[in-house]
């Protein structure tokens, strides 16, 4: 492909993103597994809509199927922003299913980890394909430079996604925004906690900045 | 350099056979070759370094790949560590606007999940341990 031609294509990008308000825009949410996705995803349709988009557990890999919540109505400053919501399994490179054989028997530890693998195949091909924006969740208590999450903002960053990083969890004793800012300072940072509602104004008008 | 059969020869009970990747191997290769060339590795418990890193696209391929191959007890998935992209952070409009795709210009480590295991990793060092089965 020519020069002139990518770059034609890469500004008619970013201008359909910008311009195109009639449809809803997908919203991925993605992030690595436990980084509280679906508490998120949960909050914010309970928020607007009244419904849940999926079930939460502290086992990784809850969510095994990507879930969606559509026509998210969001009102900011008398202005609605409508998203869909996608909630994706958490991305990894690795799924053993001894790590659930704690919790259940051997039989439903298998069909948890091949749900799983099949949730994060699934996740990576729309993440190509299928989501206009992507909210980035990650476990603000956690070291956020792991390979996954370098290589998952990269893969965003090379399709030209706009991306806000969440850092949740911030209720939790060890939490530290300003490590996951200086991972990736390229990117806004809002910081919040899914599971207790804090900043929730802050997650919303990014949500409509961002995705509006 | 030795011939591929040479150290197909090799009985895997002597220790972890290590595969350094030419960029010039990769240059030739489409996609799915490369992320075949890579898993057919790993699935043989070998760990597979990369002279010219994945680019972010054949990454989440590779991912995705992966997740498909990952049968219990036998193979459970890769564990992957590149350093991180220079410049990456200063990833400006106009690089963005071209169309980039990344660029993969990092030294790429991968390996069988179960076998190796990141001690340490900087923007100038990988450090790994790696085990036999």
């Amino acid at each position: 492909m020519g020069l002139f031609t990518e770059l034609k294509d890469s500004i008619s990008r970013v201008t359909d993103r910008l311009f195109s308000a009639e449809e809803p825009k997908r919203i991925g949410i993605y992030g690595p597994p436990n980084a509280g996705k679906t508490t998120l995803a949960n909050r914010i349709a309970r928020d607007w809509t009244g419904d849940v988009v999926g079930a939460e557990s502290r086992i990784p890999h809850e969510t095994r199927r990507a879930r969606r919540k559509e026509n998210v109505e969001i009102e900011r400053d008398g202005k609605t922003v409508t998203i869909d919501i996608v909630d994706t399994p958490g991305v990894t490179t690795k799924v053993d299913y001894e790590e659930f054989t704690d919790e259940m028997d051997k039989e439903d530890a298998i069909r948890r980890s091949r749900e799983a693998t099949e949730g994060v195949a699934e996740a990576m091909h729309w993440l190509r394909e299928d989501v206009d924006g992507v909210v980035y969740v990650l476990d603000s208590a956690e070291d956020p430079i792991t390979q996954v999450n370098t290589m998952l903002i990269g893969i965003i960053e090379s399709r030209d996604l706009p991306v806000l990083i969440f850092a949740n969890k911030i209720d939790l004793e060890e939490s530290s925004v300003k490590r996951i800012e200086d991972a990736f300072p390229q990117h806004r940072t809002v910081p919040l906690s899914a599971k207790e509602g804090d900043n929730m104004d802050e997650v919303y008008d990014s949500i409509a900045e961002y995705f509006g | 350099m030795p011939e591929a059969t040479e150290a197909d020869d090799l009985d895997p009970g002597d220790g972890v056979r290590i595969d350094l990747i030419s960029s010039e191997r990769m240059e030739g290769l489409a996609t799915m070759e490369k992320i075949r060339m890579i898993l057919d590795g790993v699935h043989e418990g070998n760990i597979v370094i990369l002279e010219e890193g994945l680019t972010p696209d054949e990454e989440s391929r590779l991912i995705e790949a992966t997740m498909a191959e990952i049968t219990p007890d036998e193979f459970n998935g890769i564990e992957i560590e590149t350093y991180p992209k220079a410049g990456s952070r200063e990833s400006s409009l106009i690089g963005r606007l071209m169309g980039g795709d990344g660029g993969a210009n990092k030294l790429t480590v991968i390996g069988p999940a179960n076998q190796i295991q990141t001690l340490h990793k900087d923007e100038t060092l990988i450090s790994a341990l790696v085990s036999r089965q």
